[in-house]
């Protein structure tokens, strides 16, 4: 059954149409992702999955890429599905294999990224028996996935491979796992003809807005006196084109703009109407300008904790319009005025045109005022940091490797830290998709196998993995997968010796008592990245630090840069938990004793 | 935030589908919703269609939020919260064995009569009832019949249906949409 001449002969007396239907379980799971139009595929081998990878083994167009914990395989195709729009697909094996995907999984789920992961099972005779790598694993994956399946059938394989694709793309995106037991990847399987009406039949999400919100949502947007448009990650899931629209309505309202963690590069950073991320560690103009609008403008945004800060208190005077693809993100965590449900790419197109429809001048003298204010906060420059004498502030790393290569068009992954925050203050984004970052989740080893995928995915781009030391030792095995696939990531270590984002809280929180936060034992980076088969570069100083960049942006493979800086370095602007927008810390000089409140201290 | 919980009836339709009741149920406890009843059977065997009725308490921000969440779980196709959408009937059904030899028999089947409960099952010191009707009659119930003797009890939760002539969860509309 392996090959179409063993096939021709053991199906003598069938008709042609089903000699080319008949495959094994396993031919027929490949032949739909190429259908889905998958090219590669993260994995790791297992006993459960032998038979999917003995026909990968023969098929030519699809690109197994092996990593080196299951974790990896699934943030990689977090970072390919991110910068590429497409639909990331891991290949894990049972029991294990499917327990380490979890983490992954969960990242994919907070952070709304479309991914299809087919675990191998033990055969469907031995599901309950406590088999040899047997975990039950739809019901380990239930409440870290979009939805699941355990395929029990041959019969059932080929529908619910396509449903899984549709499923995880459509709507809000989501992971979705399909657990294939061995007996089934090895079943006679008919190959039916692909009806989108039957794949798309059972999740229909909503996509078109109602006409009637729009055109409220326009008319509170042209009588606003102090507007704030605030996107999220919806727009970049929304496609490339949803980022045009948002600086189409950008630009011909004028509207002060600022964007979540995951929104990044949907208006570029350079524009004059962007005022920088908002939430725990955002700018001081976009946290004052949410406090203090009289229409917020939500456009694939969800009210997460670390954008709100203390809920009562957040931007107390506005009226609310919430677009949101998922119904359950309305009203979740803020009450909002006008719910639209639909494609943010969508709503904003018809928003435009309600906008051109009434003639749309925006009110140039209240805004005129607005942005008076406005500027006038921007004006305490709260990004600014004092880089003086050897040492390299870990700020100033970042913003010269985004001098560097602001005209690269780079891919920046990161880890989960304080330096994720330095880079998403500092570095500046363009376009949508070149930002991959665990949000969500916060996920510590993100960063490294994100870059593995969008290198994967954008051979020819420059991908770098802004890193925290300890963050990447949660998944420094790959840099063996970039070394075997010549994967040119860059990985540029903020290295401060100690888990930066945990010593800070420590220090403003918990009386600099530094429980178990320092990253001791530290490996000697150059020889580490040496082994693997990495260039490893070094700076210590301040003077090093271009030099470094250069060599690291120059090197054909790659590399492990050292970036020594400050190590009691704090990341400001900071909103403390519990505390509301208007309490925003903006430095050290801010750090009063009671800057957390009692209740803040419980939360996270 | 000081919105008062209120007690809400939900009916959702799903697909009958192993793990379907676990995704339900674990989007409660997950997401810290309470449950005061669950009940859950086929409806419609053709199209494999279960109907599930949750008894749920919180406030009404919260129970947008658990309709919205159930609504968006894959194999369910309809959620329908009978305490806002009009006037709707629940009823639940109980099996309580009373065990006694003594005089206080007699006033067990007077009250199961008052109650119009059926005995379904005697012997000289026992007697098996099934009573139908609102959670508060069932409990009313089984307090009197605890009173009289050692009382055993199982209770199916409650069911739940609109009142009036319009059909929200036909069965005919499943069937078409399995069938398209």
């Amino acid at each position: 059954m392996a090959n179409t001449n063993s096939g021709a002969t053991t199906k003598a007396g069938m008709d042609k149409a089903d000699q080319d239907a008949a495959l094994t379980g396993a031919e027929a799971i490949l032949k739909v992702l190429e259908e889905e139009g998958v090219d590669t595929i993260f994995g790791y081998p297992g006993g459960a999955v032998l038979p999917i990878y003995d026909a990968l083994f023969q098929n030519n167009s699809i690109r197994h890429v092996l990593v080196r914990h299951e974790q990896a395989a699934v943030h990689a195709a977090e970072g390919y599905a991110r910068s590429t729009g497409k639909t990331g697909v891991v290949l894990v094996t049972s029991g294990p294999g499917a327990t380490n995907a979890v983490t992954g999984l969960t990242d994919a789920l907070m952070d709304s990224i479309p991914l299809v992961c087919l675990s191998g099972q033990v055969p469907t005779h031995l599901i309950g028996n406590d088999a040899f790598q047997e975990a039950d694993t739809t019901g380990i994956t239930r409440p870290c996935t979009k939805h699941n399946y355990l395929v029990k059938s041959g019969d059932d394989l080929c529908h619910v491979m396509r449903e899984a694709f549709h499923v995880a793309a459509s709507g809000r995106p989501g992971p979705v796992v399909v657990d294939l037991p061995k007996d089934v990847q090895l079943a006679d399987v008919t190959m039916e003809e692909k009806k989108p009406e039957v794949v798309t039949a059972r999740y229909q999400p909503i996509t078109e807005p109602d006409r009637a919100s729009v055109r409220k949502a326009a008319e509170l947007i042209a009588g606003a006196k102090r507007p704030v448009i605030y996107g999220g990650g919806g727009i970049i899931n929304a496609g490339p084109a949803a980022s045009d629209k948002l600086r189409e309505l950008v630009s011909m309202t004028g509207y002060p703009t600022t964007l979540t963690l995951m929104g990044l590069g949907a208006l570029p950073a350079t524009d004059p109407n962007f005022l920088g991320m908002l939430g725990m560690h955002g700018t001081y103009e976009a946290n004052l300008t949410m406090y203090h609008c009289d229409v917020m403008l939500n456009i694939g945004a969800r009210f997460d904790d670390r954008v709100t800060g203390r809920t009562n208190a957040f931007s107390p005077g506005s009226t609310k319009i919430h677009i949101d693809i998922d119904p359950s993100s309305i009203n979740k965590n803020i009450q909002v005025d006008l719910p639209i449900i639909g494609d943010a790419g969508r709503v904003m197109e018809l928003l435009i045109e309600e906008l051109k429809a009434m003639k749309f001048k925006p009110d140039s003298a209240a805004l005129g005022e607005w942005w008076g204010q406005i500027n006038s906060w921007k004006a305490i420059n709260c990004l600014g940091f004092d880089q003086s004498g050897e040492i390299i502030k870990p700020q100033y790393a970042i913003h010269r490797l985004w001098e560097k290569t602001q005209n690269i068009d780079a891919y920046v992954t990161t880890e989960v830290g304080q330096h994720q925050m330095w880079a998403a203050q500092y570095y500046r984004f363009e376009n949508p998709n070149r930002w991959m970052t665990s949000g969500g989740l916060g996920t510590m080893g993100y960063g490294l196998p994100a870059a593995m995928g969008v290198q994967i995915g954008n051979p020819e781009k420059l991908v770098i993995d802004i890193a925290g030391e300890a963050s990447f030792m949660m998944n420094m095995q790959e840099m063996s997968t970039l070394k075997q696939y010549r994967l040119p990531v860059k990985i540029f270590i903020i290295n401060n010796e100690w888990m930066g984002m945990v010593r800070q809280w420590q220090e403003l929180n918990h009386g600099s008592r530094y429980s178990e936060s320092y990253s001791d034992s530290l490996p000697d980076f150059m020889k580490l990245a040496e082994s693997f088969g990495l260039k490893g570069v070094c700076a210590e100083s301040v003077d090093d630090l271009d030099g470094v960049i250069d060599e690291m942006i120059a090197y054909d493979g790659p590399v492990l840069a050292d970036i020594r800086v400050a190590k009691e370095e704090n990341c400001f602007p900071m909103i403390p938990s519990g505390a509301a927008h208007n309490e925003i810390l903006l430095g050290p000089q801010d750090k009063a004793a009671n800057a957390t409140s009692e209740e803040g201290l419980a939360l996270v | 935030m000081n919105e008062l919980e209120k007690r809400h009836t939900i009916s959702v339709l799903v697909d009958n589908e192993p793990g379907v009741l676990a995704r339900v149920i674990g989007l409660f406890s997950g997401r810290g919703y309470n449950i005061e009843s669950l009940t859950v059977s086929e409806i419609d065997p053709l199209s494999q269609v279960s109907r599930i009725s949750i008894v749920t308490r919180g406030t009404p921000m919260v129970i947008e939020q658990i309709k919205a969440q159930l609504a968006r779980i894959v194999p369910v196709h309809g959620v329908k919260d009978l305490t806002s959408d009009g006037a709707h009937i629940e009823r639940e059904l109980a099996l309580v064995k009373m065990v006694n030899s003594g005089e206080e028999r007699i006033e067990a089947l007077r009250i199961a009569n008052t109650f119009r409960a059926r005995t379904l099952d005697s012997t000289l010191t026992s007697f098996v009832f099934e009573i139908t009707g609102s959670s508060s009659k069932v409990q009313a119930f089984v307090d009197l019949m605890s009173s009289l003797g050692e009382v055993e009890v199982s209770r199916t939760g409650v069911s739940a249906i609109s009142r009036g002539a319009v059909a929200d969860m036909p069965i005919t509309t499943t069937r078409d949409a399995a069938a398209s």
